[in-house]
């Protein structure tokens, strides 16, 4: 099927064998749009994919947030959900003393976390693994958190190019924050303007070459 | 019966050239602007987020919440700037015009806010405002049943019109004006409805045929502007 | 409170470090702002109307008139009132979290502007003194908040203002005929103020912040600019200003002004 747009409540497809897959509903043989988007069709799953909209977490998801709070045994973080995420001192590599949270990480502060759990009180983030933690330096930007998988890439490969180019630590949360650290400002702005074009063509197919290209000219 | 002349010239059943647009607020999670002729509506959503004054919460499903402002310029004599009775009850139809169709459940404690701004004035008002909302809870992402589509249907002395302008809900000839702003979803359930003036219950069954038939028209219309978003994208 | 909102430290830290070296992300100085557009006339029922786009920064301003009894200690001149609001549509905070200042600043910073500068020409706006005037009413609206409301509302309201036109008056039944304009303009003098301001991060005087920077300065001056000088200044936020860092600022100013009113001019002829 092809992708195309679709908006709430039309028609995408009718067939039995037709499974109702995200933002989408089954009324009898029909299947129907709930959400503004693309639609997608793979092994008669259909789905939309959002192109717009607030950042919708999920378990696993690697997200940048800043320290909103602090209470007696770990930080609230805010991700930009609905519902600010929770690091339990338990889930950070070392031993954290009840009364010297605020020394590890404090109000303000932005960190790299995983979701590791997500129940009805809220969302349970960890920074136990390498890569997890306090971000010390650099730049963070904001992009749509549905053009996400496009500055990632297929198997990282369009975030791999941005490094490759500029010679900048990127860290992409899902959550649509973005950690940019290198040498200098220069090239951290470099991997922005970068990041901002993939944001801006979302839709080109062949978006790969395009930024191979992008940064010949900037050369 | 005489058929009433408009005064823009319409057809009895004509609506005024529409306009639609969404995505013009950039911060904004969702927007869309609606056009009426001379009525500009703009719509902007965010959410779904935390809802705030706490007390306010509802632990059991999203909230869905609306507010209408005209601007003090949108109107020939100033209006007072800041919230009336009017606007509030606007407010809260516009919530009831769009809540049957948007599907809030699954954001507990969470709030969905739709900001309704006139900007300018030909009266349907209300009507444009609840077209670009609907478009701009869409344009944000919110899970919806479908979308609504909002026409203003009016009786000048005995004739039924479509898409009330300013002149026409001032009309006094004859039996005056009635004005039936009404909403319909995209399969044809009412979600709003209200009347002032007069009406016989014939001419007001009559008055949702029309209405219906509008807001079809209209709905063609926000789903295209909803698309062109994509495709401006994807150029 | 959404804190992921304001600007992360770290990032303050990469703003200061890359303005000491005199360059913005945006690759902008720190005198330089950002596209200007203005439409005027968006809203017809208004006297005048203008949208001030700087950036992303989208601003709509529009004047209404009335008639009235004149004030006792002014009774041969008309009056001006400007109010402003920052519409939730225009940003998430507007609701929850600090707003960085608040519309009654807005208001009061583009009033003293126009105000200061006399460049609504008050008895011109006289009816019949003692008895009847023209009340001016000035009201500015963000509709999307990406840094430096204040000045797109400033320039928005010269750009109304300018485009303006009288509404017509019944002088027997000493009505405003709402809805209904001569060809006549709001009388208005050539002293035109521009509103500038200007703003201090770190050891750096910048003009014209997107969001990202208006979030972490530490003081700001609004000045009324106009051809012949300065008619008003406005100091606002918390922190001071040392005596060279107001120099400075005074050093810019006429240079900034004649960048923003080349900028301009052409929208407000």
């Amino acid at each position: 099927m092809e992708r195309k747009a679709i908006t709430p409540g039309e028609l995408i497809i009718e067939g039995e064998d037709y499974l109702p897959g995200e933002g989408t509903e089954k009324r009898g043989k029909e299947i129907y749009a709930l959400k503004f988007g693309l639609v997608e069709e793979m092994n008669k799953l259909v789905r939309i994919i959002p192109i717009s909209g607030t950042y919708q977490p999920r378990r696993g998801n690697v997200v940048i947030g800043k320290v909103e709070n602090i209470n007696f045994n770990g930080w609230i973080i805010d991700i930009g959900a609905p519902e600010n995420g929770f690091l339990s001192l338990m889930e950070v590599p070392r031993y954290v003393n009840k009364d010297a949270l605020e020394e590890v990480m404090e109000i303000g502060d932005m960190v790299v976390a995983k979701i590791w759990n997500m129940n009805k009180r809220g969302i349970d983030l960890s920074i136990k693994s390498r890569g997890f933690g306090k971000i010390d330096e650099g730049m963070i930007i904001k992009i749509n958190p549905n053009k996400v998988p496009r500055v990632i890439g297929k198997e990282g490969s369009m975030v791999s190019l941005i490094k490759d180019e500029t010679g900048c630590n990127i860290t992409v949360g899902q959550n649509g924050i973005i950690w940019i650290q290198g040498e200098t400002i220069e090239k951290e702005l470099l991997a922005k303007e970068a990041i901002n074009f993939i944001t801006e063509n979302c839709f080109v197919s062949g978006l790969t070459e395009e930024v191979k290209e992008w940064f010949e000219k900037k050369k | 019966m005489t058929t009433i002349k408009r005064p823009d010239g319409r057809k009895f059943d004509e609506l005024r050239k529409i306009e639609a647009k969404v995505g013009i607020i950039p911060n904004a999670d969702g927007s869309a602007m609606f056009s009426f002729g001379d009525t500009i509506a703009i719509a902007a959503v965010y959410g779904p987020k935390k809802m705030h004054p706490q007390h306010m919460q509802d632990p059991e499903k999203g909230t869905l919440r609306c507010t209408y402002n005209m601007l003090s310029f949108s109107v020939t004599e100033r209006a007072r700037p800041g919230q009336n009775r009017r606007s509030q009850e606007i407010g809260k139809i516009t919530e009831w015009a769009l809540s049957p169709m948007v599907l809030i459940d699954k954001y507990p404690n969470n709030v969905v806010d739709v900001h309704i701004n006139i900007i300018q004035a030909n009266a349907s008002t209300r009507c444009a405002g609840i077209n670009a909302a609907a478009m701009a809870l869409a344009h944000a992402g919110i899970p919806m049943k479908g979308l609504v589509s909002s026409v203003s249907i009016g009786k000048l002395d005995k004739q039924l019109v479509v898409d009330l302008c300013k002149k026409e809900e001032d009309w006094e000839e004859g039996e005056g004006a009635t004005d039936i702003p009404i909403t319909f979803t995209n399969d044809g359930k009412i979600t709003h409805m209200q009347l002032d003036g007069k009406i016989t219950q014939k001419q007001l069954k009559e008055a949702i045929v029309l209405g219906k038939k509008a807001c079809e028209e209209i709905y063609e219309i926000q789903k295209k502007a909803l698309k062109d978003a994509v495709e401006d994208e994807e150029k | 409170m959404n804190s992921t909102q304001t600007t992360p430290k770290i990032t303050e830290e990469r703003i200061k470090k890359y303005l000491s070296q005199g360059k913005r992300f945006d690759g902008r100085t720190p005198e330089d702002f950002r596209e200007i557009t203005i439409e005027t006339g968006i809203s017809k029922n208004a006297e005048g109307s203008a949208r001030v786009k700087i950036g992303k920064t989208d601003v709509l301003v529009g004047v209404k008139m009335d008639v009235s009894t004149p004030y006792a200690d002014s009774s041969n001149k008309g009056n001006i009132s400007v109010g402003a609001e920052l519409l939730p549509t225009s940003s998430p905070r507007v609701e929850g979290g600090p707003p960085k200042f608040t519309s009654i600043e807005i208001a009061r910073v583009v009033d003293r502007g126009i105000r200061e500068s006399k460049f609504i020409d008050l008895e011109k706006l006289c009816i019949k003194e003692g008895e009847k005037v023209w009340n001016v009413y000035i009201d500015i609206y963000s509709l999307n908040d990406d840094g430096n409301v204040l000045d797109a509302a400033g320039i928005g309201a010269i750009a109304a203002l300018k485009t303006a036109k009288m509404p017509k008056y019944d002088e027997e039944k000493g009505k405003v005929l709402f809805g209904e304009w001569t060809n006549e303009k709001v009388p208005l003098s050539k002293n035109m103020p521009i509103s500038i301001t200007f703003y201090k991060i770190g050891e750096n005087i910048i003009v014209d912040p997107t969001l990202e920077e208006e979030d972490i300065i530490e003081t700001r001056v609004t000045l009324g600019i106009t051809k012949e000088g300065i008619s008003s200044m406005q100091k606002g936020e918390k922190e001071s200003l040392t005596v060279e860092e107001l120099n400075k600022i005074l050093d810019l100013s006429e240079s900034v002004f004649n960048e923003v009113f080349k900028k301009i001019e052409k929208h407000i002829k």
